[in-house]
């Protein structure tokens, strides 16, 4: 008899004379996973008989990268320690990344306004109530001056979370450093740059996804060429999981964006190996511990076949997906913060299992307002503590070779491959997006969930159980509403002292240039140095590209 | 109750008052009679449009594209969206109108979701009353859209001067679905998204079923004619002198994102409402479509009054009859008929 | 005679704000309920919602913010609700609203304010309970 055969045998003595009457006496009739997986009470070498160690796991820093992008990964260097801050104007901002780097953040991450994220300025009726609110107010190149006063760019890297105009705002990045007397080689940093994901789930498109997608090339091919060390996008599955999607969603809607990606710069000539190194991801980190180590495991894995295999990627680099992190924001609760930063530990020390290059971390008073200072600290230190106190950083992908693991990463693995077929015959992600299939899945699973905490058949700690007697009151941010009347006052002012011939000049240079195919990026960055403000460049792109309608369901 | 006032306003052009009628007489069906009394003698100025088509034929599109066109004719539009009810729950998600959601002014389109709240004929007759209420309003035009093609749209669209169905090339089965009673009624087959390939195919699997179908009303359609490959006009077989009052529907194709061929589409609906018009056809029309009303109101009425009648407590002596095998279900039904001529209400 | 009412519910997304989840799966639940629904979708201006309610002539509205904008665009939403005569709808506003905001947009006429967490069942509770007409 075999060694796997023997255990199965041993498995059923167990279950017989051990386990026993146990087996009905369980707290649930069956355990599932967040993404409706059910959980074995154990597992045993049995569920991962199949398992190659070479081409299934292999070594970290190789194909297909399962433990990790880089062979001594935090031995060699932690991951940067990145928390996404932006609140009312670019001076408060400023204030705030240099509080947060002087309390030891490693990179910096902008939070823009949503008029900003609109393309709307201060003073566009769109903008009204919203301006410093989510993040901050970006109008003109003057504020990311100012937001960038006093911090080096060339020895920092950032990430923009910014997608519609995010050439506009890449723009405005490179002339900053310009300014600073810093060449675009220098620079290190991301923008989201990830339109497809906006059409499934944080809805900030503008343009139709056609014209975005050009765009969106556009940037890959500049950087290529132009700011080497920049991450031209950073695909993303958090905002599709806060959507509501369950990890498999995540992991398998984030990945096919991914290859849209790639198809479209492919399409348009680039070499593959030309620009998939500088491809990045952005993932979630929500509350079940061993399903998102799975999920940032399996991504790695699937990524790297693909790219060989699929798209003949030659280089390493191509092959090898990296990834930040940030914890869910919706799983925080407005009812006893406090805890959140208990759950907070939980989903950034699995962001750290499962080898994330970069993490925020939530801070406590997410589901009420910004972040305080001290709410932000906590964060951070939670990172640090991890990071320094808890070992796990010691060795590379301590959690491989768990029986459970492997065999959720491999069932993760498949299911998402279910999804890319059916993607495939639905004509692919864009024709997908238009049929609403993303936005109905994340629709009906968010309900889902709904339904089973309302059920109690999942708990939330003081939410839905455990409930506080009286309500918590904790400090809370608030953004001034005069932060309004400043960003309008302070938008005149430049409007009144630039050249504003010379801008309605290279607007209309713009305006040409979008209507054919040349990359519009230069065209931008001679629009943004000029002071031209982001709702001018953009009502120019529109009236070449229109405006996208979302055909909504629910 | 005295819906004086808001009559008045309603006359006027005011939109909430048409919307407060709306929902009035919608909720209550003898208020619908006050009201519909009251402004019975003003209607009759709007053109009705009914539009049907499976989910996913592109109807939002295909009438967002319309009412584009319609009110750089200057016209006024009423829609009315018409969702289905959930059987189990009785409510609904009216979905229709965010899918209109492009700027239109409130003066000159006004859009109006309901429920079809499920019950027999129940929709009819608050669609027909909505219809009034909008045309007394001042629509020139309104439109009724509902999803499907069964028996409930048979009901709306009898009361439209011009039926419109929306096909569209690979939803494989919506011709099937197409129940005898709608077909009858259609006036235009829209194959809508004419870029796709399976246009001309659906447009073919169309003529064929109308000539399978419909031949107890036509002799035959014996061949069709393309006029530009877009639009196809049946040719009569002669001899059969009802086939000149009788309306051929149309087949066309469009294009809703892009616009194509809605200026022959409207060319087409002002052909209908035209023949419409002639003398001989349209009395007749008009009558069996008062006669349908007539129909709706009194079939919701008298159901609503054996409902009562079936739950009030004289009925249960017969329940109990019928239960010890004293009574059959017809004889109880024929007492029933009897306590309802009785009736003095 | 009367038909069997059935409570209309409008739900809104004003302002820029993208957060939509939450606000997509009230509306099923008012549906499950027995209510009819009509959800107006992202982006709607004051306008477009007292358009809307014009309209469709709901027994209640509920407005879904999750940015911050609730201070300036509720009292713009109410005052025009107020020049249209419209003071029979119950309009309700939830999302992230500060407790210190309640009194402001309880003065304006809103009520509700239902956070993160809020069981479904009480918010179709709060609506069949708080209809004004």
């Amino acid at each position: 008899m075999t060694e796997i055969d023997k255990i199965k045998q041993e498995k059923e003595e167990w279950e017989k004379n051990c386990l026993r009457e146990k087996a009905q006496q369980e707290r649930q009739k069956s355990f599932r996973s967040l993404s409706d997986i059910e959980i074995k009470r154990l597992y045993t070498p049995n569920d991962i008989k199949d398992l190659n160690y070479g081409s299934d796991l292999g070594f970290p820093g190789q194909y297909p990268f399962t433990r990790g992008p880089y062979p001594n990964m935090y031995r060699g260097q932690l991951w940067t320690m990145r928390q996404f801050a932006g609140l009312g104007t670019a001076e408060q901002t400023n204030q705030r990344y240099k509080f947060l780097l002087r309390h030891g953040q490693t990179g910096l991450s902008v939070a823009f306004s949503l008029h900003t994220i609109y393309g709307y300025e201060a003073d566009d009726d769109k903008a009204l109530g919203e301006i410093g609110k989510e993040g901050v107010s970006i109008d003109t190149l003057k504020d990311m001056e100012t937001l960038f006063d006093g911090i080096d760019l060339s020895k920092i890297s950032t990430s923009m979370t910014i997608n519609a105009p995010a050439a506009i705002l890449l723009a405005m990045y490179i002339v900053t450093a310009e300014k600073q007397g810093h060449s675009p080689e220098q620079l290190r940093g991301t923008i989201q740059n990830d339109i497809l994901k906006e059409y499934i789930a944080q809805k900030s498109w503008i343009f139709p996804p056609e014209p975005s997608m050009r765009l969106i090339v556009d940037t890959i091919e500049y950087c290529t060429k132009f700011v080497p060390q920049w991450y031209t996008i950073s695909i993303s599955g958090y905002h599709i999981r806060e959507a509501g999607s369950t990890a498999v969603q995540e992991l398998a809607f984030t990945l096919a964006d991914g290859f849209a990606y790639v198809e479209a710069a492919m399409e348009r000539g680039l070499d593959v190996d030309s620009f998939a190194p500088r491809l990045s991801f952005f993932f979630n980190s929500h509350n079940n511990f061993f399903e998102e180590v799975c999920k940032y495991r399996a991504a790695r894995r699937i990524w790297a076949k693909k790219m060989k295999n699929k798209y003949s990627a030659k280089k390493t680099e191509s092959m090898r997906l990296r990834f930040h992190t940030q914890t869910a924001g919706v799983s925080l609760t407005a009812q006893e913060p406090e805890n959140n930063i208990v759950r907070v530990t939980l989903q950034g020390l699995a962001a750290v299992l499962g080898g994330t290059q970069s993490l925020h971390t939530n801070s406590f008073d997410e589901a009420l307002c910004l972040p305080t200072e001290k709410a932000v600290r906590i964060a951070l230190r939670t990172q640090q503590v991890i990071a320094h106190e808890s070992g796990v950083t010691d060795t590379v992908d301590p959690l491989a070779g768990s029986y459970y693991v492997e065999w959720l990463t491999n069932k993760m693995e498949e299911e998402s491959e279910a999804y890319f077929e059916k993607i495939e015959e639905l004509g692919g992600v864009i024709p997908a997006i238009k049929a609403n299939f993303f936005q109905k899945e994340i629709a009906n699973a968010s309900y889902k969930y709904q339904k089973e905490v309302e059920n109690k058949e999942r708990i939330i700690v003081a939410v839905n159980e455990y409930k506080p007697r009286e309500p918590c009151s904790i400090e809370l941010l608030k953004i001034d509403e005069k932060v309004a009347e400043e960003q309008v006052e302070k938008l005149n002012k430049i409007k009144s002292e630039r050249n504003n011939e010379k801008i309605k000049e290279i607007l209309e240079k713009l305006k040409e240039a979008a209507k054919g195919t040349e990359n519009l990026m230069p065209y931008i960055i001679d629009a943004v140095r000029e002071y031209a403000a982001i709702g001018e460049i953009m009502e120019t792109l529109k009236e070449v590209f229109g405006i996208y309608r979302e055909d909504s369901i629910y | 109750m005295d819906y004086s006032e808001l009559i008045k306003k309603l006359t006027e052009g005011n939109s909430r008052a048409a919307a407060r009628l709306i929902t009035i007489v919608e909720n209550d069906i003898d208020a619908a009679e006050e009201i519909i009394n009251s402004i019975y003698e003003k209607t009759g100025n709007a053109y009705i449009l009914g539009t049907t088509g499976a989910p996913g034929s592109g109807k939002s599109t295909f009438i967002s594209t319309l009412i584009k066109i319609l009110l750089a004719q200057g016209k006024k539009i009423g829609i009315i969206c018409v969702d289905p009810s959930s059987p189990l729950t009785g409510g609904a998600l009216l979905g229709d109108r965010i899918r209109m959601k492009e700027h239109f002014s409130l003066e000159n389109v006004f859009i109006r979701s309901m429920a079809n709240r499920g019950q027999l004929g129940g929709l009819a007759r608050a669609t027909e009353d909505a219809i009034k209420i909008l045309d007394v309003f001042g629509c020139d035009i309104i439109i009724v859209e509902t999803v499907g093609v069964g028996q409930s749209e048979v009901d709306i669209f009898r009361s439209a001067h011009t039926v419109i169905v929306l096909l569209v090339p690979g939803l494989g089965d919506d011709i099937q679905a197409i129940k005898a009673g709608i077909m009858e009624i259609t006036d235009i087959f829209v194959v809508n998204k004419m870029d796709l390939p399976g246009a001309d195919r659906k447009v073919s699997e169309i003529i064929q079923m109308l000539e399978l179908n419909m031949n107890y009303k036509y002799n035959s359609i014996k061949k069709t004619r393309y006029i530009k490959e877009k639009h196809w006009e049946p040719e009569l077989t002669l001899p059969n002198s009802d086939n000149l009052n009788e309306w051929i529907p149309e087949i066309i194709k469009i294009n809703s994102r892009t616009g194509e061929n809605f200026k022959d589409l409207l060319e087409i609906i002002e052909k209908h409402k035209n023949f419409l018009e002639t003398t001989g056809v349209i009395i007749n029309y008009r009558k069996n479509r008062i006669k349908t009303e007539t129909f709706q109101i009194l079939k919701y009425k008298l159901t609503k009054k054996v409902e009562e009648l079936l739950n009030s407590e004289e009925i249960e002596k017969y329940l109990e009859q019928v239960i010890d095998k004293k009574l059959d279900p017809y004889s109880m039904a024929n007492l029933i008929m009897k306590m309802l001529r009785n009736d003095k209400n | 005679m009367t038909e069997e009412r059935r409570i209309k519910v409008l739900v809104c997304k004003p302002g820029l704000d993208g957060h939509d989840r939450g606000v997509k799966i009230i509306a099923r639940a008012l549906r499950d309920s027995g209510m009819e629904v009509i959800y107006t979708g992202l982006h709607q201006t004051p306008d477009d919602i007292v358009n809307t309610v014009i309209q469709e002539d709901p027994d209640a509205v509920m407005l879904s913010i999750l940015s911050g904008s609730h201070k300036a665009l509720c009292p713009i939403i109410m005052q025009k609700l107020k020049e249209h005569d419209i003071d029979d709808v119950l309009i309700a506003v939830g999302g992230i609203i500060p407790d210190e905001d309640k009194p402001f947009l309880e003065k304006h006429g809103l009520s509700g304010f239902h956070g993160p967490g809020t069981e479904l069942k009480t918010i179709v509770e709060f609506v069949k309970n708080n209809l004004k007409r």
